[in-house]
């Protein structure tokens, strides 16, 4: 089991035809995931390696029967991208494009809103369930199968996290990132409800950086409505206030959005933060022992 | 993109908003000169992007030119938190009978342009709500309907008080309104917005930050740039895609993408080492971005030694080996380098390094630690 993406996704790839698009096209379709078609306007009827290309997102749906897709459009188009992606019906869109302007976000997600899809991103690696469906841009091959949820705000370092995990043998149901950006579409708190309802998930990582209060409202939302362990990562205990560390969202600013705060916020609900990336296999299943032993009194 | 008052002033002017007549001078006799022009009494104010300027002693009154002069002598070449004021703003003086405070920034919780407005201004914002939370009012403005006669001006009224005070303060608003969404700014601060004794609202000092990623939408705005937001080094790197901050640190560091940039950061302090900066070659790989951030972290004096961390996602490793070879033939990076790639294309990316003599490890944690004891697989030769 997963959330939000499984064997039945059908993705298409908008930007097919760019050099990011192109590649992770191939890459997610290498893994194993249902990559029916792509976007290019002006390249419909052409095709990329058995995929076919069609001039908007409409045409593409209608001819593949999609239910979701993945954004590598450059920034200055990823509004409009989005736009079409919404007005096709598209139930998930993962926006992988980072460096869109605040405002067209804010102006995006009310529309996305509206018709009832929902945002992954922008600015992220997309999302993955584990021998199932890969939509976006990590490394396949660092993934295994299992009940580890993960989400996060960054995209390298989920990669880490997720590779330490996989060496200490525990597999992931799905992993999500949500980027870097200060509007995103999906949070924190709805994706791990999303886990704690999946029967497949039997606890969390969550991986904060400095910058905003999502890592606050979650600490709070697994205090007050999760029973499913969760173990976090915050990163940027070192970063300079009033400095924009590369993602637009990972900024300290009026002593607000430190990670010390968020380590506390999340400490208090009862969340083991590692100081290590490497230390959170082992924090996750000292935790999830710990709910076993529980259940078995 | 931050810019300095008389720019964020420049931009309020345009968009209708009531402020202080004031020019910016470079030298104290062009502040004595604007002064003479502006009539007297006059503020210089020293134009960096820092807060706490009045504290540092960078904002006086001058009752004539003469003493424009000299205290635009003072303050000119003055640092404050380490910056160097090279322009003063000579402005008209208001008089100031009461002081309030509005802003507009992006709201994420609401993913809407929020509101700030407070019958107490002239300190922060945090300072206030610390001490007089009950005199702000927050509102947010939907971008579809955009401001809202009805609703947002009652708002407005609880902060400014009912009658002119909630008028003016409604057409300022409404500039400000304007000029956040026609520039696409991500703060626009009034603070402190002064009640004159005449009973009119002005902008005595202002803030604007600009969105970086919605730049290109506005060339016009280039021209508000300057090194001091980001240094000469920042600039640079900037300027080849990448996100760059310097610290104080000794170890070097180069890592796709933030989050793991940071977390590589922390882990060198962790591990006992200070990191030199965050360097960000960002999310699509080109071997060229790896030689800039080589140069760019090579000249500074402090680094020591040097760790280029990849994980690949949508960055390749053969891409980032090509860049490393590319930088070790036409650079002299005069540290010894350490190495960590992993991900797309880690086999290409292995293989190529191995052809050229130099190794690089898989994990994360055993890279910092030889960084940070100085045991780096490969000697930067003598």
């Amino acid at each position: 089991m997963s959330i939000l993406i499984g064997r039945d996704t059908r993705v298409i790839v908008q930007g097919i035809t760019g050099r990011d698009g192109s590649f992770h096209a191939r890459s997610m379709k290498e893994y194993g995931t249902a990559v029916v078609g792509g976007v290019t306007p002006g390249k419909g009827g052409q095709a990329l390696d058995g995929i076919p290309v069609f001039d908007t997102v409409a045409e593409a749906v209608n001819a593949t029967g999609a239910n979701c897709t993945a954004i590598f459009v450059p920034a200055r188009a990823a509004a409009g991208a989005l736009a079409e992606a919404c007005d096709a019906g598209l139930p998930l869109i993962a926006c992988i494009t980072e460096g869109i302007p605040v405002l067209d976000m804010i102006g995006q997600s009310r529309k996305i809103a509206r018709a009832g899809a929902r945002l992954i991103g922008p600015n992220c690696p997309g999302l993955i369930t584990p021998g199932a469906a890969k939509v976006g841009i990590m490394p396949g091959r660092i993934h295994l199968p299992g009940n580890i949820g993960v989400i996060s705000r960054s995209g390298t370092l989920t990669y880490e996290v997720v590779w330490a995990l996989t060496r200490a043998g525990m597999g992931q149901s799905t992993c999500v990132g949500v980027g870097g950006d200060p509007v995103i579409g999906t949070k924190f708190i709805e994706l791990l409800e999303l886990f704690e309802a999946d029967p497949g998930t039997a606890g969390v990582v969550l991986i904060g950086e400095i910058g905003g209060d999502d890592e606050e409202k979650a600490a709070e939302f697994i205090r007050s409505s999760m029973k499913k362990p969760v173990a976090a990562f915050i990163s940027g205990r070192t970063a300079p206030p009033e400095k924009r560390m590369g993602h637009a969202g990972a900024i300290v600013s009026g002593g607000r959005g430190t990670a010390e705060a968020k380590v506390e916020a999340l400490k208090s609900a009862g969340v083991p933060v590692a100081d290590r990336p490497d230390q959170i296999p082992d924090l996750l299943a000292e935790k999830l022992s710990g709910v076993r032993g529980g259940s078995e009194r | 993109m931050k810019l300095h008052e008389y720019q964020a002033k420049e931009l309020l002017r345009e968009h209708g908003i009531p402020v202080p007549e004031g020019r910016v001078a470079r030298t104290p006799e062009e502040a004595g000169a604007l002064a003479g022009e502006i009539g007297c009494p006059v503020m210089i104010k020293a134009q960096v992007l820092v807060g706490g300027r009045g504290k540092a002693g960078g904002v006086k009154m001058a009752k004539d030119p003469a003493e424009a002069v000299s205290l635009a002598r003072a303050i000119l070449g003055m640092k404050i938190k380490g910056i160097e004021v090279q322009q003063v703003l000579v402005a008209r003086a208001v008089d100031i009978s009461s002081e309030y405070y509005v802003s507009l920034t992006v709201d994420r919780a609401s993913k809407s342009i929020q509101c700030i407005a407070s019958a107490s201004g002239g300190m922060e914002i945090e300072e206030i709500a610390e001490k007089e939370p009950h005199k702000i009012v927050r509102f947010t403005v939907d971008p579809e309907s955009g401001l809202a006669r009805g609703a947002h001006y009652d708002s407005l009224a609880r902060a400014f008080g009912a009658g002119p005070g909630a008028e003016q303060a409604w057409q300022i608003v409404s500039g400000m309104y304007g000029l956040f969404t026609g520039k696409d700014c991500s703060l626009v601060e009034i603070n402190p917005c002064a009640l004159t004794p005449a009973g009119s609202l002005v902008a005595a000092d202002a803030k604007v930050i600009l969105d970086d990623n919605a730049l290109f939408r506005h060339p016009e705005l280039e021209k508000y740039r300057s090194a001091e937001e980001y240094g000469a080094d920042e600039m640079d790197a900037r300027s080849q895609g990448l996100s760059y901050v310097e610290m104080d640190g000794t170890i070097g560091c180069i890592v796709n993408g933030a989050g793991l940039a940071m977390a590589t950061m922390d882990l060198i302090k962790y591990s006992g080492g200070s990191p030199a900066n965050f360097l960000d070659v960002g999310g699509s790989s080109n071997p060229e971005k790896v030689l800039h951030a080589l140069r760019i972290i090579s000249k500074n004096p402090r680094v020591t030694a040097i760790l280029i961390n990849i994980f690949g996602g949508i960055t390749r490793c053969d891409d980032i080996a090509r860049g490393i070879l590319m930088a070790k033939e036409k650079l002299a990076i005069p540290v010894p380098l350490t190495i960590r790639l992993i991900g797309t294309n880690e086999k290409e990316g292995r293989a190529l390094l191995q052809a050229a003599g130099v190794e690089a490890f898989t994990e994360l944690t055993e890279a910092v630690q030889a960084v940070v004891r100085g045991t780096p697989r490969e000697r930067a030769r003598a």
